[in-house]
């Protein structure tokens, strides 16, 4: 057709004069980010250094958006990010979070959340993991890409792994189609680093880097305690107590993933108590179907080891 | 409550009203395998508008003017019909909707014929009605799939012409009378090379001594195959194999076949028993079956007697057509833009749901039956077609034949403009754009690139063809005319 | 000749701005869109080879487009038509199909005419192009 000349105008708009003046309040309301935070705060307890760098990413593009207009940002700023922390402390979370605000400045056209692991992106056999990679990232175009534990991708240990055939074509879309997509590489932070020592191509082209830290016995405290409200529960005064305890000698265990320990422990929890109940017979009050008591807590297998250091990871 | 006479005196000898015998049951909660049907009486002065509707049910069921001892033969009150609601029409002083159930068993399994034998059998006669009109009809879903419906049907017609998306583009050859078969593939050539999908055989085109219709077929082959070869499409051309007899159509029919063609055609006043027969044969053949309406303005147009459009669309597609002319809304023949609509629901549609604005008094189950392709055809042109795709949507033919033939640069750069007119709309409608306000200036823009629509443009930019429709819905939106 | 199969064959080629727009419009509408591509466009060729699989699953034009742009590369010499598949009960059809890809000469095609009993013609249409062996059609 002959409108070609004005199709691709069409989205493009006059800079803005010298001396005008654009009111930041009055953009921040328009693009309604402040939901964003608002459902950041409600799904996830504490995490404050968390979401202190994501405000700030939010003000940057925030900012660079309104300079845009004023024509003083041309291209497309890089905008991959890493997010770095132990399990269970919010990333994925965070990173819907991020697809949305991200959709809101108009920096991803549809703000969908793609998020696979090596296994989506990497083939069995020689020829199977460009197109793997590929469907993946035609997926994810318009929105975000998630990798979680993105060091998986590259294997040193094993030099014809197919991971690197598919960290080629993510460097080639992270640096070409930044306008098309969004990519957060995700995991343990030790392992992240010495994969972007490995690939600096990678750590070049990751603009912003944000650290989850562990939460503490309170913040795990306040989450358990959503947690069980959520599903109609509480905990008796001797079982709060107990649970903290509980929480404390967890941490020193191995394997422990924060959030994710915690509800796995309060599903325990909740068999414990009906097994309690069942045994005990006869009419029950609604009270009784909702407490957690202390029992329920102090038969777990941690009041029984020894309580060690913490393992590292 | 109903007045019916109760057992022995209900018998006897003579004539006692129709009401009274039955055929008025207000109480009647009509069952799901009934067939329904809304009628539009106007009832001669005097008479009662339920013993009107009374006497229409009695006259298209089980009645006569008088009482039979041999009724007690049968079980009669399963076989008559009911009148259950008498509504007056909304701004009408004498017409009367009447909703009428009849049993399921008072049909011949997949017959129109029986079908509208019944329904509009003897009654549009009867001297108690001044005037009468059947407006709709609920097909239950027992009967519904007792027919084939369309051979064809518009997704599968879609793959075999390999041609999605958009409208599809005919042409009827014009003159409608007189052309030479040699003449008459020149056009059919010059059309479909130019652009269009197809071209088609006019109603009143059979077999006349200026052009036996075997030539027609010969000549029209040839053009279809080198517009194919000349453009890389699927190209067709509608034969229209009506004739005196079924033996003459299938003889037609078969001969088209041979002939490599995808798509033969009917005239509606063949009647409905021929008309299920080509649908037989269609079926059989893998071929399209294309229907024109001819005749049907004698009772489809005036709102007060006769019958709906809406009613034909639905028997055709019982019927099993592929194509049928459904109006145009902006061309030279009658048709109000929430008619229209209703019929291309009727024959589009997987469902009916109940839209008195267009016409539509009830839900249609179409039980899976093909989905019949719309035919829009007289008096339109390139220069509307922001607003046919508007009205008409994207499942229809567009068919342009003056708005082909007429144009000033020949019948190929008729097809053209028409072609690239409709591309740049569809174009324009996915792109998100308001096509319906911008269409003149889509129109323009595109022209910028086509002489031929810039001058189809010109030539016609003033031709609208604005007058009143006599057929126009009658609804008031807190009316529930609901069944 | 300019083959003029395909929705948009009587415009000027479209852009990839104006491609991207009739992706966006099928994507939005649920359609899963693929590539295809061929040698010989005989309007009879329904089975154009397909590049990749129907994308199912996409959000936003970009992904298509990244094909494409691959497609076009390999295939600089071949016809490659979009189409949008529907899957909703009673289209489970293509809803879209158009060009996004012509050889920069098109041959066409020939009719081949068989005269038969009572002046009956049986019609042939061959693509030139297929008259060289499959992969060496349209090279100079």
């Amino acid at each position: 057709m002959s409108s070609a000349e004005d199709t691709t105008d069409r989205n493009k708009t006059e800079p803005l004069a010298d001396d005008a003046r654009v009111d930041l309040d009055a953009v921040f309301e328009e693009s309604q980010i402040q939901e964003v935070f608002d459902q950041l705060d409600r799904d996830l307890v504490g995490l404050t250094p968390v979401k202190t760098r994501i405000r700030e990413i939010a003000a940057l593009l925030l900012v660079d958006h309104v300079r845009r207009q004023f024509d003083l940002a041309s291209d497309t700023p890089t905008l991959h990010m890493c997010f770095t922390g132990n399990p269970g402390t919010g990333k994925t979370t965070v990173a819907e979070r991020m697809a949305q605000i991200l959709h809101k400045l108009e920096y991803v056209r549809e703000g969908h959340l793609v998020s696979v692991t090596r296994d989506d992106l990497v083939g069995q056999y020689i020829g199977h993991t460009a197109p793997k990679t590929k469907e993946v990232i035609k997926r994810a175009m318009g929105g975000v890409l998630f990798i979680d534990e993105a060091y998986y991708l590259y294997r040193p240990e094993n030099e014809r792994d197919y991971g690197q055939e598919s960290i080629e074509i993510l460097l080639q879309v992270m640096e070409n189609q930044r306008d098309d997509l969004v990519v957060i590489l995700a995991g343990y932070k030790d392992r992240m680093d010495r994969f972007f020592e490995s690939n600096p191509g990678f750590r070049s082209r990751i603009a912003h880097h944000v650290d989850f830290p562990d939460y503490d016995v309170g913040e795990l405290c306040s989450i358990s305690e959503l947690m069980l409200a959520e599903q109609h529960y509480v905990f008796s005064d001797d079982a709060q107590m107990a649970f903290e305890d509980y929480i404390d000698r967890r941490m020193r265990q191995p394997y422990f993933a924060n959030a994710r320990s915690i509800r796995n422990a309060l599903d325990r929890l909740r068999l414990r108590q009906a097994a309690r109940l069942f045994k005990a017979g006869g009419a029950v009050t609604k009270k009784q179907l909702m407490t957690i008591e202390a029992e329920d807590v102090l038969a777990s297998r941690v009041f029984g080891l020894p309580v060690e250091s913490r393992s590292s990871d | 409550m109903a007045d019916t006479i109760q057992h022995n005196k209900r018998y006897e000898a003579g004539v006692i009203p129709y009401k009274k015998m039955g055929y008025w049951e207000p109480d009647y909660q009509p069952i799901d395998t009934d067939i329904i049907a809304l009628f539009r009486i106007t009832p001669q002065p005097g008479v009662d508008p339920e013993e009107a509707a009374a006497a229409v049910a009695g006259e298209s069921s089980t009645a006569t003017w008088t009482v039979v001892w041999t009724d007690r033969l049968t079980a009669c009150e399963k076989y008559r019909a009911k009148a259950y609601r008498v509504d007056p029409v909304p701004g009408s002083e004498d017409q009367y909707f009447a909703f009428i159930a009849y049993d399921l068993q008072l049909f011949e399994p997949g017959s129109i014929a029986n079908l509208t034998a019944s329904i509009i059998g003897n009654v549009f006669g009867f001297k108690a009605v001044k005037a009468l009109r059947l407006e709709d009809m609920r097909i239950p879903t027992a009967y519904m799939t007792t027919f084939k419906g369309p051979p064809t049907g518009i997704v599968v017609e879609r793959e075999r012409l390999d041609k999605f998306g958009r409208p599809l583009l005919g042409a009827t050859t014009k003159p409608k009378l007189g052309l030479s078969g040699r003449n008459y593939g020149r056009v059919v050539y010059e059309a479909l090379k130019g652009g269009l999908d197809f071209v088609k055989d006019d109603e009143n085109i059979n077999s006349q001594p200026f052009m036996h219709w075997r030539d027609r077929f010969l000549y029209v082959m040839e053009a279809v195959n080198k517009a194919s070869a000349a453009t890389g499409e699927v190209k067709g051309h509608y034969m229209n194999v009506t004739a005196a007899t079924m033996e003459d159509m299938y003889e037609r029919a078969e001969f088209a076949k041979d002939l490599g063609s995808s798509i033969v055609m009917i005239d509606l006043v063949i009647g409905y028993t021929a008309i299920q027969s080509m649908s037989n044969w269609a079926r059989k053949n893998d071929m399209i079956l294309h229907l024109h309406r001819a005749g049907h303005s004698t009772y489809t147009r005036q709102k007060m007697h006769g019958v709906s459009f809406r009613v034909i669309s639905k028997w055709m597609r019982m019927a099993g057509v592929d194509h049928i002319h459904a109006g145009t809304v902006v061309g030279k023949l009658e048709g109000d833009p929430n008619q229209i609509a209703g019929f291309y629901d009727v024959l589009r549609q997987p469902y009916n749901e109940q839209n008195l604005e267009h016409g539509i008094f009830f839900d249609q189950d179409w039980a899976g039956l093909n989905k019949c392709m719309p035919v829009a055809s007289g008096g339109i042109h390139a220069g509307q077609m922001h607003q046919l795709l508007h009205y008409l949507g994207e499942d229809c033919v567009l068919q342009f034949g003056g708005g082909t033939i007429g144009h000033p640069d020949g019948i190929q750069a008729g097809a053209t403009a028409n072609r690239v007119a409709l591309e740049a709309m569809i174009m324009a409608r996915n792109e998100g754009r308001d096509y319906l306000a911008e269409g003149p200036d889509i129109l323009n823009k595109a022209a910028k690139d086509c002489k031929p629509l810039q001058h189809a443009l010109d030539t016609w930019k003033d031709i609208t063809f604005d007058y009143t429709s006599t057929d126009t819905p009658d609804f008031v939106p807190t009316a529930t005319a609901s069944a | 000749m300019r083959l003029t199969q395909g929705t948009f064959s009587f415009l000027p080629d479209l852009t990839d701005e104006q491609i991207k727009k009739q992706v966006k419009y099928c994507l939005d509408n649920g359609w899963a869109v693929n590539l295809e591509y061929t040698d010989d466009p005989h309007p009879r060729n329904t089975y154009w080879e397909m590049y990749g699989q129907p994308m199912f699953d996409l959000k936003d034009p970009a992904g298509l487009m990244m094909d494409l742009e691959e497609a076009r590369k390999t295939f600089p010499n071949h016809y490659i038509r979009l189409t949008a598949f529907d899957s909703t009960h009673q289209w489970e059809t293509p809803r879209l199909s158009f060009i996004v890809n012509r050889p920069p000469e098109e041959p066409g095609f020939q009719v081949t005419r068989q005269e038969w009993e009572g002046r009956k013609v049986r019609y042939t249409i061959h693509s030139y192009a297929t008259d060289r062996p499959a992969g060496q059609r349209y090279q100079r």
